[in-house]
């Protein structure tokens, strides 16, 4: 953390997006997490993302639960609607807040230890519901904010700083996630931003569940020799699969699709998804597939980045539910509260 | 540091330049005053330190922070980042108006001279700089001097109304007293002569004493035409005390705008400046334009003097000629006369420059001149051709200003220590560097980092209505300690350099991601002109380096910083979770004459 605002003064050549905002107006607070953290690094590239995306900041809700991580959403878009929840039940709070008012963009920012030990219910759910949102794991191994104990998603034989090896198995919220019917899957690294960005990007666009599990080391308690979740390892073990650009809607598309390398996915509102393979043998639209060459590499301690899962078929929570366009709070009370009487008619008809 | 298609070599820091570079406004002045460890010296009050510190390179530093023509100030960063300059020359004056008695810290002349004697021709900035630096060390020197006070051009040309006489005084006295023999009304009339006095070196700091003439139909008539210089000269001695009612000034420099400010207070009540060429190409610094201008000064552009007006021997006026310019890119590419006018005035004041004239030097003495009738000076030794003639100042290589003058004074000495001493002229001793980290804990460094988005303090002015009673009266009041209060913490503390220890560096992006200005970048390594197209901004700049580091630990990508936005604010420093940045305070050593004396004393 720092100890002095961060200064005012502004690149004079610094781009300002369609909405006259430079990157510097989707900032939020200045990070109290430990300087080096792999969190602030995504906080930058969510302050990126949404400043390229020309989203007005009042536009988007951002959410969290417990921990080092859920700290962040103070860090990025201070002009935004916020919620720090209960330990591991941001998606619940999202669920609430998305059913009322379905037009704004959610991000959830939670990490391992909320979302996959506390919280593994709540995340499982929101997957399964395809509820339409960012949801960002910021996965470093440990509970940082009580000292670096190994959290759920910590390698087996992963070394702590003081004391005994892991021996209890990871869960991967990646391969949870396919198998759970997510729609839009990636893992990425904090200190790839080249991949990152263009990931929150789309996953904002995608109109259902986007997960991005981020590895993002934590300098503190798990970026020693050792740990499966620091710098170096994962720039030794990333393989990426699939690299994803980013294309708002029309804009011109420039790239040779002729090598048959590089696919065009066409997301809801217009923008598109170009994928390029990094590894020609990947499918990001085979769950089994994705799901086997995830734990192939696993086994051999690799950490596979990139777009892993893809389906932008896949009816999202409103869909299923068959709600109302509208935010609620637009709906005339005697719409969204029709009275006792219309109660009762209702609970006739379940007689 | 690259050529063209290749990577970029790892930066030297290693070179004193690097970082020297990185401090704009040291770089730029030609004296290389630490200015931003003078502001925080006035920032801690310590006004009597920032006085000395200032006096070091530049000498005369009361003067200076009223006068100088501040080189540093268009070079400093805050104009890049906020569009306007530290106060830089106006902190100067802070520190002369609020030191206390400083006279025990002002350099001595010993007792035991060491026997060299060394003639100064013209006690102006120049001369009193080699007086100031050669005394100490026991040289003996003589200044002749034409007028019956010391100073040049400091006191002839520069109105009392900018640059009060005690000021003055008092600066050239802490020198004088040193035991200089200043021989006042006494002009050097032959080199010849002075030669045959045996001195053992003769500096020649005699200025650039001539107005040029503009010689146009009328000029050899009547007595209402004046040589800028020559009437400031007038004026400052009392034996000018009037002027016309209607002025016209002809030209649009510097001296231009000391002449129409000169007449406002001599009686003149309808000043013109008359400028050949439209705004943008006046020669005149803008805060001397915008004080004229204060002072109800019209200045008339595109008006190309032709000829003087006479009735009966009586100046009456003059023609101009109305000028049109097709400018393209800031350049003329054609000009038209397009009308005359005549403007009636009392007076005319030409003020078109001034040049180095030296009918008193003999041409048979070995003392070059070249084809426009100047010296041969040499650029680093100040020496003329002939051995232990030296020249400096605007006599060296015509008018610049006081704080060149003062610099060129610094190396005349040196050279002239190295002639006494039988050493090679060409002998120079490099500048040396120091680096200091000024972390003194988590998140506390020693300079105060958090940055100040105050705006320029305003210089506050006598009020118009009383600022004309006397010629005397300066203009200027002066910083209030709230307006310097504020000013000292809108420098960026550029000498505080951000210093990175490539192998120490994980690449978490922990800087990249904090710095306000976008300065850093990690990428691959390539050619200057590709990498400065793919940093976080791009760097236009071209004058502003790219730090660029060895190869990185994890990746081989190289770390590049963009110096020219860089605040200095220290977060990337404070969010570096290894300490690979560190802000480290960065001194040069610019050798002066006292140390290649102390040099030889160690070595002997």
């Amino acid at each position: 953390m720092s100890h002095i605002a961060k200064p005012a003064a502004r690149h004079p050549g610094q781009p300002v997006n369609k909405l006259g905002f430079s990157e510097r107006d989707y900032e939020g607070g200045m990070s109290t997490l430990c300087a080096g953290c792999g969190h602030d690094s995504i906080t930058a590239a969510l302050v990126k993302a949404f400043f390229e995306l020309d989203i007005e900041p009042h536009r988007v809700a951002k959410l969290s639960g417990i921990g080092c991580s859920s700290k962040t959403p103070a860090y990025f878009l201070s002009a935004s609607h916020g919620f720090n929840s209960v330990h591991g039940r941001m998606p619940s709070v999202v669920t609430g807040a998305n059913a009322a008012e379905r037009s704004m963009a959610y991000v959830g920012v939670s990490g391992d230890g909320d979302s996959l030990s506390i919280g593994i219910g709540q995340f499982a759910h929101a997957v399964r519901r395809n509820l339409n949102m960012l949801y960002i794991i910021e996965n470093n191994g440990v509970y940082g904010l009580t000292k670096g104990q190994f959290s759920a998603s910590a390698d087996l034989g992963s070394k702590p700083k003081k004391g005994a090896p892991n021996q209890l198995s990871p869960i991967d919220p990646v391969n949870m996630a396919i198998s759970m019917g997510a729609s839009f899957v990636a893992r990425s690294f904090s200190g790839d931003k080249d991949q990152l960005v263009p990931l929150i990007k789309a996953g904002i666009r995608h109109d259902g569940f986007a997960l991005i599990d981020v590895i993002s080391p934590c300098v503190t308690f798990n970026d020693h020799d050792g740990s499966t979740k620091s710098y170096q390892y994962t720039r030794d073990n990333i393989v990426e699969t699939i690299h994803t650009d980013f294309v708002p809607p029309r804009q011109e598309i420039t790239v040779d699709f002729a090598s048959g390398e590089v696919t065009s996915v066409r997301l809801h509102d217009g923008s598109h998804m170009l994928l390029k393979k990094v590894d020609k043998a990947y499918n990001a639209d085979d769950r089994a597939a994705a799901i086997s060459y995830i734990q192939h590499h696993q086994a051999e301690g690799r950490v596979v980045t990139g777009l892993l899962y893809f389906d932008g078929a896949e009816p999202e929570f409103h869909q299923v539910s068959g709600t109302c366009q509208e935010p609620l709070r637009d709906l005339p009370h005697n719409e969204l509260c029709p009275g006792s009487e219309a109660l009762a008619k209702l609970m006739k008809g379940y007689r | 540091m690259s050529n063209g298609c290749s990577p970029m070599e790892p930066t030297d820091t290693s070179n004193p330049d690097y970082f020297h570079k990185v401090v704009d406004c040291q770089w730029a002045c030609p004296a290389h005053t630490n200015v931003p460890e003078y502001i925080r010296l006035i920032a801690q009050g310590r006004y009597d330190d920032a006085y000395m510190l200032n006096r070091q390179s530049n000498v005369f530093p009361g003067i200076l922070g009223r006068v100088c023509d501040r080189p540093c100030e268009p070079a400093c960063r805050r104009t890049r980042v906020d569009g306007k300059a530290v106060a830089i020359c106006r902190l100067k004056r802070v520190a002369a108006d609020h030191r206390s008695d400083v006279s025990d810290r002002l350099p001595r002349a010993p007792e035991k001279k060491n026997g060299k004697r060394i003639a100064c021709i013209g006690a102006g900035c120049a001369s009193l700089t080699v007086a100031n630096d050669l005394m100490p060390l026991g040289y003996e020197i003589t200044i002749f001097e034409r007028f019956k006070q010391p100073g040049g051009l400091m006191r002839t040309n520069i109105p009392a109304f900018r640059l009060p006489v005690p000021v003055l005084d008092e600066e050239i006295e802490a020198i004088v007293d040193m035991g200089v023999d200043l021989r006042l009304g006494h002009e050097i009339t032959s080199m010849k002569a002075l030669l045959d006095e045996g001195f053992d070196a003769v500096f020649v700091g005699s200025g650039a004493p001539r107005g040029k003439e503009l010689n146009l139909p009328g000029r050899d008539q009547g007595e209402r035409i004046h040589i800028g210089i020559d009437w400031l000269e007038s004026v400052a001695f009392k034996h000018i005390d009037a002027i016309g009612k209607k002025v016209l000034i002809i030209g649009v420099g510097n001296t231009a705008m000391d002449c129409c400010r000169t007449a406002l207070r001599l009686g003149a009540d309808d000043v013109k400046v008359m400028a050949r060429k439209p705004r943008g190409f006046f020669k005149a610094s803008d805060w001397e334009l915008e004080d004229a201008e204060e002072e109800n000064v019209e200045i008339v552009i595109n008006h190309s003097p032709a000829a003087f007006l006479h009735d009966n021997g009586t100046l009456v006026g003059m023609r101009f000629d109305v000028m049109e310019y097709d400018i393209d890119n800031g350049r003329i590419t054609e000009t038209r006369k397009v009308d005359t006018v005549d403007l009636p005035c009392d007076d005319v004041i030409l003020a078109i420059g001034q040049e180095n004239a030296f009918p008193w030097i003999e041409r048979d003495l070995d003392i070059e001149f070249d084809q426009w009738d100047v010296p041969v000076v040499d650029r680093t030794t100040f020496q003329s051709t002939r051995p232990g003639v030296f020249f400096g100042g605007d006599a060296a290589f015509g008018p610049e200003n006081i704080i060149w003058a003062v610099e060129h004074g610094h190396q005349a000495a040196i050279s002239i220590h190295q002639y006494c001493q039988s050493e090679a002229l060409t002998d120079r001793l490099p500048p040396t560097m120091n680096l200091s980290s000024t972390k003194m804990g988590l998140h506390e460094w020693s300079y105060a980092n958090d940055y100040s988005s105050a705006t320029r303090q305003q210089m506050r002015h006598v009020d118009l209505d009383r600022r004309f009673d006397e010629l005397e009266i300066e203009v200027e009041l002066g910083f209030s300690r709230e307006d310097f209060k504020a000013e000292v913490q809108r420098c960026l503390n550029c000498d505080v350099q951000t210093v990175f220890d490539t192998k120490l560096c994980i690449e978490c992006d922990a800087c990249i991601d904090i710095c306000p200005t976008d300065c850093l970048t990690i990428t691959k390594n390539g050619p200057e002109s590709d990498l400065r197209n793919r940093l976080s901004a791009p760097a236009h700049t071209p004058g502003q380096d790219l730090f660029v580091s060895d190869g990185l630990p994890q990746t081989g990508r190289v770390m590049v910083k963009d110096e020219d936005l860089c605040v200095h604010c220290g977060l990337c420093a404070e969010r570096c979770p290894t300490a690979a940045w560190d802000m480290q305070q960065f001194t040069i050593n610019l050798k002066h004459v006292d140390q290649y004396a102390a040099d030889k004393g160690a070595s002997a």
